[in-house]
């Protein structure tokens, strides 16, 4: 990676301070458009399933009610699954945790990430060397690889996946968010602040904050479809919760041995994993859209600006 | 934004040498305190961090006889400093101990499954770079075209798949449910090579392909699009330059600058990638290795091949950084 040569442009800033949230209106700009009507009832459909489907569940998840990978039935419309347990309700059951895992460790990234990143670039000097060498050291592990490392110690416990997660996301959203700052640093409200000796502290919480909240509301939703996709996964390798709790990604790979009798055991909870990263990355894409301007998501336009033709 | 030169390589050679050895070696000495960094963060967090890491792997079975044993093996009996130093040249030396699991000399374990999996992700990096500019740079020629629509849509779509999601349905649709063309898992004993039995390779390169190509077609999309539009461009369409040579000669290798970094960037993705693909398939690489040291606590094979992994990010990260000042030729002049 580029560790030279901050971006000349970001764009990654709104207008200025005008309106009292011009994050809701940059929000629902996005969910008008046609691709964040699609990513914003696809997400939602599957973050209601995950919430309200324990309610709904017809059958205890972890009893043992029918025959191993059983075909769909009336009693059982998505079948049995390798223990002869309720696909259906295994389903319902088997997406709250994710879910709430996955926003836990999107939080703890963000916000580590964020602190890390206007520190970095409003302090510059040593604090910035110091905090773009460590965000170097972390992002030369794979994230999934840096999340193994960490379970590895301890076992895979809930918190630590959630810990482990979140802090793997941190490094990337702190090169994001610096190359923003380092833009918005410079604006005479800033400078204004500066002058009338407003603490560092104060001044990166109160005039630099609130003006990168685009690039952040990106940022978590990029994040979010990242965090999904890695607990998923690492449910699927083995590292979620403890048998017989019902998790999405652990069924998937539960029940692939059967996939020649009762399919549905696995392509249930994979239709479910794929609408909701599909939905809240398309929804993502059109608030980047609308916040960024472009076709472009931040990384992509950092890259562009960094290296890309234009630059002189 | 200033000077709007065509991209030909007219550089007089002498000039451009000299910043461009600086910055290599600048770069190459980051890369190296960055290893040094990652292999003390892997040694820490495997031996040290956790109270013992002898106690670690014996759990509950630990008794005092067993825990001594099993610390000597692991050099726990010295200090932190002369721990370090042992790992550390068994790195280079390749005297890296045995398998906490089964015994076995731990490059010996390593060595087949690291061959396997360069092999899965030099070929699934190629043909996804290869198809994603190729797509990329089709779209951004006909951007707004009903090409271009179908390619953005599905390029977001399947971004934002899980690896296993896709490896999933393609064992659906070509092992098990639709049809019966390919092996849904490889049936490979650990340290045979991949090449034996190359068609056990088409379905685990196909979902690691899949899964790249959007990030590379769209990023090449986004840099063809900025460099048609861009001043010298425009320059040479007024002076007459044929609209193929335009696009061949000046628009394409500027657009790739910027994309060589992602694909860079992908191979790195690939490295982590190959755990899920590798599982999934039963495909004997370092991902399932890593999957299997890390369900048994063995924690030489988990340090060797966390490291391995690190060190090829570090080295990509590095070529992919020397590559894109290769090829942007405005890079190479000093500012």
């Amino acid at each position: 990676m580029a560790a030279t040569a901050p971006p000349t442009r970001t764009g990654a800033v709104p207008a200025g301070r005008a309106g009292r949230h011009p994050w809701l209106s940059v929000l629902w700009t996005a969910a008008r458009t046609p691709r964040g009507t699609a990513g914003l009832v696809m997400a939602a459909l599957v973050v209601l399933v995950a919430l309200v489907g324990p309610a709904f569940a017809p059958h205890s998840p972890n009893a043992l009610l029918t025959l191993t990978f059983a075909k769909p039935s009336a009693q059982f419309p998505l079948g049995g699954d390798e223990l002869g347990r309720d696909v259906l309700s295994r389903v319902l059951v088997g997406g709250r945790l994710l879910l709430l895992m996955a926003v836990a460790a999107t939080a703890i990234g963000i916000v580590l990430g964020a602190a890390a990143g206007i520190s970095a670039a409003y302090l510059r000097g040593a604090p910035d060397g110091i905090i773009m060498r460590s965000v170097d050291v972390i992002l030369s592990f794979p994230q999934l690889v840096f999340a193994l490392l960490l379970l590895s110690l301890l076992g895979p416990k809930s918190w630590l996946i959630v810990v482990a997660v979140g802090v793997s996301h941190a490094p990337a959203v702190a090169r994001v968010i610096r190359s923003a700052t380092l833009d918005v640093a410079e604006r005479d409200y800033v400078k204004v602040a500066e002058l009338q000796g407003m603490r560092p502290a104060k001044v990166m919480a109160r005039e630099i904050l609130p003006n990168l909240i685009s690039p952040l509301m990106v940022e978590a939703g990029l994040r979010l479809t990242y965090s999904i996709v890695i607990m998923a996964g690492l449910a699927f390798l083995g590292f979620g919760q403890p048998p017989p709790t019902a998790n999405w990604g652990t069924m998937i790979n539960e029940n692939r041995v059967g996939l020649p009798l009762n399919p549905w055991a696995v392509i249930a909870p994979a239709i479910l994993i794929a609408l909701l990263t599909i939905g809240t990355n398309t929804f993502t894409d059109a608030v980047a859209r609308v916040a960024i301007g472009v076709d472009r998501r931040p990384e992509e336009a950092a890259l562009v600006d960094e290296l890309g033709p234009e630059q002189a | 934004m200033a000077t709007a030169t065509a991209p030909a390589d007219q550089a007089v050679s002498g000039r451009n040498e000299h910043p461009l050895l600086v910055l290599t070696a600048r770069r190459l000495a980051i890369g190296v305190l960055t290893l040094f960094l990652v292999s003390v963060i892997v040694f820490l967090a495997t031996e040290v961090l956790p109270g013992n890491a002898a106690f670690a792997v014996l759990g509950r079975s630990a008794n005092p006889a067993r825990l001594h044993a099993l610390e000597h093996q692991l050099h726990l009996d010295q200090g932190v400093l002369a721990q370090y130093w042992s790992w550390l040249s068994g790195l280079f030396t390749g005297r890296l101990g045995t398998s906490l699991a089964n015994g076995e000399p731990v490059w010996g374990l390593v060595e087949p499954r690291l061959v396997n999996s360069a092999v899965l992700v030099f070929a699934a990096g190629v043909i996804g770079a290869v198809i994603g500019v190729a797509l990329g740079a089709i779209a951004a020629l006909r951007k707004d075209s009903l090409f271009d629509h179908v390619c953005s849509v599905v390029a977001l779509t399947v971004t934002s798949l899980p690896e296993f999601v896709v490896a999933i349905t393609l064992i659906i649709v070509f092992s098990t449910v639709v049809s019966h063309l390919l092996p849904a898992v490889s049936l490979l004993p650990p340290g045979t090579y991949a090449w034996s039995q190359p068609e056990l390779l088409i379905l685990p390169v196909a979902t690691l392909v899949i899964v790249i190509v959007p990030y590379i077609f769209r990023m090449m999309r986004a840099a063809m699009i900025e460099a048609l539009e861009s001043d010298y461009v425009e320059m040479a369409r007024l002076k007459g330059v044929p609209e193929w040579q335009i696009v061949l000669v000046h628009a394409l290798p500027n657009a790739i600058a910027p994309t060589i970094q992602v694909i860079g960037l992908n191979f790195l993705y690939l490295a982590g990638g190959v755990v899920v693909v590798e599982y999934v398939f039963n495909f004997p690489g370092i991902g399932q290795g890593l999957v299997f040291a890390v369900d048994n606590r063995d924690i030489p094979v988990i340090q060797l091949i966390v490291v391995v992994l690190a060190a090829f990010y570090v080295c990509v990260n590095i070529v992919s950084d020397v590559i894109a000042l290769l090829a942007s030729p405005r890079r190479r002049i000093p500012r």
